[in-house]
């Protein structure tokens, strides 16, 4: 009875620290909301209403800080849903742009820098700056590995309609496909034009695009 | 002269790492390597190190409206006492009631002994071409003050515990228009921007290659960077507006990381691209 009595005390504490791991503490803890406060208490008095809206969260924002941008399948299925609904296209309806104008964007890391200190000059060009997390182009040897490589995206994979929407969809709303992904949602925020978004698939899917030669 | 050797180094470095055909998982591990030795080239003679004896200097003179020395000044070891002080830093204060970072006690010793008013010394909190900065100076010689000791930052006091909770909360908050986070570049292991490396903070190992390396010169910048600089310029380029030097935030931030970071022997000052 005492031997019975002692397994099932350890099976359960089994179970709930196998539960425990499963479901990690929110950042922040019990502080989480103070913290929120805290945060926006930070910044300087004198940073204009329409900067200080860059530390607004939306759900997506939110619910992934909340799992650690590793959301349960069922919530990160949820946001993606969510994500796919705000996805927009070119007037035209042509997904792919010109490659050239496309390799330019993939290697400016410029732009939106606000603030007091080094803030980008009025007007600055906005890019993607692909080359900080992915391999694209052969011939550029800095690029950043936070992405997976883009080496031969389209030579791989070929440019059928469904993957040159992918790829569209992918760079207007990464969120879109996975959940709390690393990559920022480039068309969502208007960071890039629906027609910016179009030369980066070119730059990803033509043929004659360095990303597919070498 | 020091710095076109520099550029000769790393201009090399990318040669080489160009001129050679490698797979992509050789080829990374290639230019890592070529940037260690840029690294090394570096650590040659730190230009940082004078600044370090600027510090020295105005800890000990007499400064301000009491015509004061810094030599009384607590940093949570009792007063004047620098040896470790910095690796144990941010710490709760009773005498302000508040966890303060290197940087927020510091300032607090220069209003409350030497008698300066707050936003006169920290109106040049960062040096810019032509301008220097006493609070960078002093902080390189503080830091230098625990070199060859531990990081030891346990949170143990509840205020502390509380900060570095807070600290935890503001590095995986996302927000802005690159939906960036503080764990987006620095909550995995081996990864790259472009060719820098970046530690995974939310380790020890990452944490302590990290945080003990600051305040650090910055080549690109060809200045001394506090911690406060630092974390205040990854705000800056997560596209955030710009926090308060010494605000809460940045302090939580440097209490999450110091707590983790734990255990690592301080190397100041780093040296960075």
């Amino acid at each position: 009875m005492k031997l019975k009595f002692a397994l099932l005390t350890a099976l359960t504490v089994a179970t709930a620290s196998a539960f425990a791991e499963k479901a990690p503490e929110p950042p922040g803890g019990k502080h989480a909301q103070a913290a929120e406060q805290l945060f926006r208490a930070s910044f300087r008095a004198d940073n204009p209403k329409y900067w200080m809206t860059r530390l607004d969260q939306d759900e997506t924002m939110k619910t992934c800080g909340l799992y650690r941008d590793n959301p349960p399948r069922k919530i990160g299925a949820a946001l993606e849903k969510q994500n796919r609904a705000t996805i927009r296209y070119p007037v035209d309806g042509k997904l792919m742009g010109d490659w050239r104008e496309g390799e330019k964007l993939a290697a400016v890391g410029t732009g939106g820098h606000i603030g007091f200190i080094q803030p980008d000059p009025p007007g600055r060009t906005r890019g993607g700056n692909c080359y900080a997390c992915h391999e694209l182009a052969k011939k550029e040897l800095a690029y950043g590995t936070i992405g997976p490589s883009l080496h031969h995206f389209g030579k791989i994979r070929g440019n059928s309609d469904e993957i040159v929407k992918y790829a569209y969809d992918k760079i207007y709303n990464s969120n879109a496909f996975t959940a709390c992904t690393n990559m920022p949602r480039f068309g969502l925020h208007s960071w890039l034009t629906p027609e910016q978004i179009t030369h980066i698939v070119a730059f990803l899917m033509d043929p004659a695009s360095p990303v597919n030669q070498d | 002269m020091r710095q076109t050797l520099w550029i000769k180094t790393l201009a090399a470095a990318a040669l080489t790492a160009g001129l050679t055909s490698l797979p992509a998982h050789a080829q990374d591990s290639r230019v890592n390597d070529e940037l260690a030795k840029y690294r090394e080239a570096l650590a040659d003679g730190n230009p940082a190190d004078l600044l370090e004896v600027r510090g020295e200097g105005l800890w000990r003179e007499k400064r301000g409206p009491k015509q004061a020395s810094l030599e009384a000044c607590d940093l949570g070891l009792g007063p004047g006492k620098l040896e470790g002080a910095y690796a144990q830093l941010p710490r709760y204060f009773k005498d302000t009631g508040k966890v303060m970072d290197v940087e927020s006690r510091l300032v607090h010793c220069m209003v409350s002994l030497q008698g300066f008013k707050a936003d006169e010394v920290t109106r040049h909190w960062y040096s810019k071409p032509g301008t220097e900065s006493d609070i960078e100076a002093l902080v390189t010689f503080i830091g230098a003050k625990s070199n060859g000791l531990k990081i030891h930052a346990p949170a143990s006091h509840p205020e502390e515990a509380r900060m570095a909770k807070m600290g935890e909360y503001i590095f995986y908050r996302r927000s802005g228009p690159q939906d960036f986070s503080c764990a987006i570049c620095h909550g995995q292991e081996g990864k790259r921007i472009r060719l820098q490396e970046l530690g995974n903070l939310t380790t020890p190992a990452g944490a302590g290659e990290a945080m003990k390396t600051w305040p650090s010169y910055r080549v690109s910048q060809g200045a001394v960077w506090t911690m406060q600089r630092r974390l205040i310029d990854c705000m800056r380029q997560a596209r955030w507006p710009e926090p308060n030097y010494l605000s809460d935030a940045v302090i939580a931030l440097e209490t999450f990381l110091q707590k983790t970071a734990s255990g690592t022997v301080m190397e100041t000052p780093g040296i960075k691209r």
